[in-house]
């Protein structure tokens, strides 16, 4: 049995999630990072993608997030998402209509930066879209 | 002396007018719940923020700092973001807000600084423009539903825009704060240059990018999440601020009825009366 680590998923609207976790995949900017308890302090810009609690062995909380940051300590890890959803009410009829909206945003996106970030957004959920 | 049938008519539109103000009352009291718990539940996402920039700014510092943090260098333009409400019957609410901007604006006014003013909300633009009409640059309504993300983005970026186009050093932002349902406060707070919290000695941060990518990202974002927590403390103080000036108005009305009530009783009975001596002095003179 391993130590667990904390894990805070706050959006700017409200506190999604506060438990205890064995192990938390976030979508780190310069790849995907699985954190565990004693994980070394670092602070990291979040891409789109899924973060993975895995509260218990076989038992994992899945949300999706569109970008965000992420502060991790050696007991805590804290997601600060700019939006986040529980995956499990992501329906497909939702992933459409957010696939219509990353597609608008890549078409009105002003800076290269925006280009990119709407882009891999995008990406991420034909994926997810396809998996389903 | 009014006549008995002025007086009822009187009573009728004091009626009327408290049941009104008790239906603001009452919906002002649902819905403040509501806005209480979406401001508080926004709490801690600008409050870890808030920590994050903290720590990041404590090891990043001299040239590299972005603009957003260490500021222009200057004290000289000034921009003030006056967040209100739309709209008003909420006792001094937006009133207490629009006086505590307008103490900053004479105030750095008189230093011969230069000001101008952004307004979130119509009565700060209402109550502004006459004055400071001149000094506006953009108004954006509140709009009705509970502030969210979307509503506090555009205005957001309209402010860097402007900033990162030079036409600032820094800019603050007027909003109530909600400190409980009898209480709002209005307050001052600087948004750019960021306000860096002394959170004592930073814990050692690995940074994935490096720092100053992630404060490029993070310092925008937090004007954003700021202003989306001023909209929201705005909003659960002016149903509390309006569910109280309803139900004051509402127990004054009665109070009104009371009095209009007793006077028209008195008239009719003074009426009465003299009718009553009139039979008796000619029933008497038989």
């Amino acid at each position: 049995m391993t130590d667990k680590i904390s894990f805070d998923l706050v959006s700017p609207e409200r506190l999604l999630f506060s438990q205890a976790a064995e192990m938390v995949t976030i979508p780190g900017a310069e790849g995907e990072m699985g954190v565990m308890a004693g994980h070394m302090p670092l602070i990291s810009t979040l891409k789109p993608g899924v973060i993975d609690a895995r509260i218990a062995h076989g038992k994992h909380d899945r949300f999706f997030i569109t970008g965000g940051f992420a502060e991790v300590t050696a007991a805590k890890v804290t997601v600060l998402a700019e939006d986040a959803v529980p995956l499990a009410s992501l329906s497909a009829e939702e992933l459409d209509r957010r696939i219509i909206d990353a597609q608008e945003d890549i078409a009105t996106a002003k800076s290269d930066a925006e280009m990119a970030k709407a882009t891999a957004a995008l990406d991420h959920l034909r994926r997810l879209r396809s998996a389903m | 002396m009014a006549t008995v049938k002025e007086m009822r008519v009187r009573i009728g539109s004091v009626k009327s007018t408290q049941k009104i103000t008790k239906a603001l009352q009452m919906v002002a009291a649902a819905k403040l719940r509501r806005s209480q718990q979406a401001a508080q539940a926004a709490r801690p996402y600008a409050e870890r923020i808030s920590t994050i920039i903290s720590n990041l700014a404590a090891s990043v510092g001299g040239p590299s700092a972005p603009l957003l943090l260490a500021g222009t260098g200057k004290d000289e333009r000034h921009l003030i973001v006056v967040a209100t409400a739309d709209r008003g019957l909420a006792g001094a609410f937006n009133s207490a807000i629009v006086r505590e901007a307008r103490r900053k604006l004479a105030e750095l006014v008189a230093a011969g600084k230069n000001v101008k003013i952004l307004t979130v909300g119509r009565k700060a633009r209402d109550q502004l423009r006459r004055q400071y009409g001149a000094r506006f640059v953009e108004s954006y309504e509140v709009g009705n539903k509970t502030p969210n993300m979307a509503r506090a983005q555009p205005i957001a970026a309209r402010i860097l825009e402007l900033y990162n186009a030079g036409e600032f050093d820094v800019v603050t932002l007027v909003h109530s704060r909600f400190k409980s349902v009898v209480n709002q406060q209005p307050v001052l707070k600087q948004l750019i240059p960021a306000v860096i919290e002394n959170a004592g000695p930073a814990p050692f941060y690995e940074y994935e990018p490096d720092e100053v990518a992630i404060l490029t990202e993070l310092l925008p974002h937090n004007i954003a999440v700021q202003i989306l927590s001023a909209l929201l403390e705005n909003e659960a103080g002016f149903y509390a601020s309006q569910m109280t000036a309803m139900d004051n108005a509402t127990r004054n009305a009665g109070d009104l009825i009371n009095t209009l009530t007793i006077q028209m009783n008195r008239t009719r009975q003074a009426k009465i009366t003299t009718e009553l001596i009139e039979i008796i002095a000619g029933a008497a003179a038989v």
